[in-house]
């Protein structure tokens, strides 16, 4: 296999964009990217998106989009897995890459969350559960992840507020990216006081809906260093899938695609959780942080809050995570998520983060979530040149 | 836009029915625990509807003005709670008044900027010399869905103006208007439906805040103003946030907008809410005193004013209730009395 390194990103500020569609919006980040590589033309188009067809009424994303960005005729497919399109879509082109199928290669995520109003997105992102035993049941996925954070607080006897400041933490951190959806501070008690979506899930611990769209360039590593001054490889891509139901899991606490990916990404890396910089965590609700550190090895079961509660996910800390903003505060466009993730590891790891820079920062792990943990993408970055 | 004629408010009046339900009522029968935008809005009578309530504005603004009804030439009722779907509710109130029948009349629909849409017409008419006396009436007895976001501020009232050429009767005068109108469909109802249908937040950055920004800024550009050249602002008031953000985005300060806002206490009363905010504002304005009026209508669109109160306020404003009365005036309804007094109860 092909070791793979990434030579260029794009990406669209993320919020409400009321006069873009989803193409326009891909095709922005697409053509960014391609400024970014200097290339003109790639081989191959992976679209990482999960409602296109539901919100848009519009599916076979691959050819709509090659077409869009002045490529008709390339390979091209839409990637769907949930909240974790991005990363599973990143495996994909990855794969191509490293295979040595392909040498240059585009993948890009897109969401247009905006086009309908709240009750159709919620029944849009619920086709995440399994539809005939769960969502039948009126299980709505925030219910789902608010029975988790309290299972989670009972058996660890853990106070929300130690988990509920996670959000607070990222919002500073987004004040300082340019392309976040929220750049304001917000307070622990503005968290817990703000309205319960979901008992004990209050909104401020919810990931927004966004619109947004983020695109990167894949190019055997070789090329790579031949041809450009700074070149992050991509160490490591996993794919791990769990039991899709949360409660026919043996424990709910555990998120076993998060443990299977980190594993087969760490083994690929050959690294452990201690060579890692810097984590970017998919915090879709404020509990799969703490949960997500805890099976990416980052902390024992159980104690991922501390290294909240202590402020050790602070940029300046022993283990800056989501030092963008992360899901709540950088946005989360889902099909695009994954891809954000790793254009926030990328700008840390080329020493583009401007105020959230993390000091020497050559590595970075990505971890990308689809339902409650049914499908895990990790991916390890690392600064070679 | 300026008119070829200087053409001024000869008379004002407004109509707030004596009804109230708290908003905090109609949150416990949805068990919402969330925020509520305002604190109570108004709610018509049993035999109340824009008929009755533009009469009674209208009368109020007769009394102001010291004219005779048969005088006025045009009326132009702006309301999307027509009382028939087909039959002008503008030849019931000219009727009513004793405006008929050597008149023009008709309603007319730009959801909540049809009261400043009946207004310009009325500027027109006046201007161009082809009545003597215009009436131009916002008024709406807002249906609101219920367990929606908008349950809580649909409220009901009327407010009238009648329009004369510029002179000494006249208690302001206009110095312009501007408007910016698009097809943004951020609000609508179709002909057969009892509600309306809205698109949340879509109803904010690209609806209501870019086309007053639009339309005030092409009026400040027109007629060389600025922010700081008037004394008052008031802005079409859905809520409470809107106004003052719009207002903050614009450069007034919120000194200038809060004697115009009135949706907390009576909620927002569609095409008669901006002209409401006028009125409060002429209860108190003294002569000198500039005014921006800044409407906004759903589907969308803004109509911007500037208007210049004169020395006949003083005298002709004590002829009638102020919007201060009516405000005051109330009566408590539960959640069920409300829904029987707005129809929504079959019997």
């Amino acid at each position: 296999m092909r070791r793979v390194a990434v030579i260029g990103v794009g990406y669209t500020k993320i919020g409400e964009h009321w006069d873009k569609s989803l193409r326009e919006l891909f095709a922005e980040a697409a053509l960014k990217a391609l400024d970014d590589a200097n290339v003109d033309k790639v081989e191959a188009l992976y679209v990482g998106n999960m409602m296109s067809g539901y919100l848009q009424e519009q599916e076979h994303l691959g050819s709509l989009l090659a077409t869009y960005i002045g490529m008709p005729g390339i390979a091209a497919c839409k990637i769907e897995a949930a909240c974790a399109s991005g990363g599973a879509a990143l495996h994909q082109a990855f794969l191509a890459v490293a295979s040595g199928y392909y040498d240059i290669v585009l993948v890009g995520g897109v969401e247009k969350m905006t086009d309908k109003l709240t009750p159709d997105v919620t029944l849009a992102l619920a086709m995440a559960e399994d539809r005939e035993y769960v969502v039948y049941v009126g299980a709505s996925f925030i219910g789902l992840n608010a029975l988790v954070y309290r299972l989670y607080m009972r058996k660890f006897n853990v106070k929300q507020e130690d988990i509920a400041k996670f959000p607070v933490i990222e919002h500073e951190n987004a004040i300082n990216t340019p392309y976040a959806q929220f750049r304001y501070k917000i307070t622990l008690d503005d968290v817990l006081k703000s309205p319960l979506v979901a008992d004990p899930i209050h909104l401020l611990e919810c990931a927004p809906l966004s619109d947004g769209a983020a695109a990167i360039i894949l190019a055997p590593l070789e090329y790579a260093l031949k041809h450009y001054d700074t070149v992050i490889e991509i160490s490591a891509s996993a794919l791990a899938t769990d039991i899709l139901s949360v409660h026919e899991r043996p424990d709910m606490l555990t998120m076993m695609a998060t443990v299977r990916a980190a594993e087969k990404a760490y083994k690929m890396a050959k690294m452990e959780p201690k060579d890692i910089d810097l984590v970017e965590v998919h915090d879709a609700f404020s509990i799969l942080a703490p949960i997500a550190l805890e099976d990416l090895g980052f902390a024992k079961k159980g104690e991922g809050w501390r290294l909240i509660a202590e402020e050790e996910v602070r940029k300046d800390g022993k283990l800056p995570v989501n030092t963008m903003g992360g899901l709540k505060a950088r946005g989360h466009p889902i099909g695009a998520t994954g891809i954000y993730q790793a254009v926030d590891a990328i700008l840390q790891l080329r020493q583009e983060a401007g105020v959230n820079q993390v000091t020497n920062a050559e590595t970075a792990l990505i971890h990308s979530m689809g339902g409650v943990g049914g499908t895990v993408a990790v991916h390890i970055l690392r600064r070679v040149k | 836009m300026r008119a070829i004629n200087s053409v001024g408010v000869i008379g004002y009046g407004v109509y707030i029915p004596m009804y109230r339900i708290k908003t905090i009522e109609i949150a416990k029968m949805w068990s919402n625990v969330g925020k509520l935008p305002i604190e109570e809005k108004s709610v018509i009578g049993l035999d109340e509807d824009s008929a009755t309530m533009s009469v009674e504005a209208a009368l109020n603004a007769l009394a102001r003005a010291g004219i005779r009804a048969d005088e006025i030439g045009a009326i132009r009722i702006g309301t999307e709670s027509k009382v028939y779907a087909v039959k002008p509710t503008a030849t019931i109130v000219a009727e009513a008044l004793g405006i008929t029948p050597k008149t023009l009349a008709c309603d007319m629909e730009f959801a909540c900027k049809a009261g400043t849409e009946a207004l310009e017409d009325c500027i027109a008419l006046v201007a161009s010399k082809m009545v003597k006396y215009a009436l131009a009436i916002g008024v709406d007895a807002a249906q609101g869905r219920p367990r929606d976001a908008l349950e809580y501020t649909a409220g009901c009232g009327a407010a009238a103006y009648i329009i004369g050429l510029k002179g000494k009767e006249a208690i302001a005068y206009f110095e312009g208007s501007a408007s910016y109108v698009t097809d943004t469909p951020d609000f609508w109802r179709r002909e057969c439906e009892k509600y309306p249908q809205h698109t949340a937040r879509f109803t904010g950055e690209p609806a209501y805040f870019k086309h007053i920004v639009n339309a005030v800024k092409l009026l400040m550009e027109e007629l060389g103003l600025k922010p700081s050249d008037f004394k008052y602002a008031v802005f079409h008031q859905p809520n409470i946030k809107f106004p003052l953000k719009v207002a903050k985005m614009l450069g007034f300060r919120k000194e200038q907008v809060l004697p115009g806002l009135l949706t907390g206490v009576i909620g927002n009363t569609y095409a008669a809410a901006s002209l409401i905010g006028l009125a409060a504002i002429l209860d108190v304005a003294k002569p000198g005193d500039r005014i921006l009026l800044a409407s906004f209508g759903s589907g969308a669109g803004s109509d911007a004013f500037s208007i210049v109160v004169q020395d006949a306020i003083e005298e002709k404003r004590g002829r009638a209730p102020l919007v201060k009365d009516y405000v005051e005036r109330k009566i408590y309804l539960n959640y069920a009395q409300y829904a029987y007094h707005r129809g929504k109860i079959i019997l």
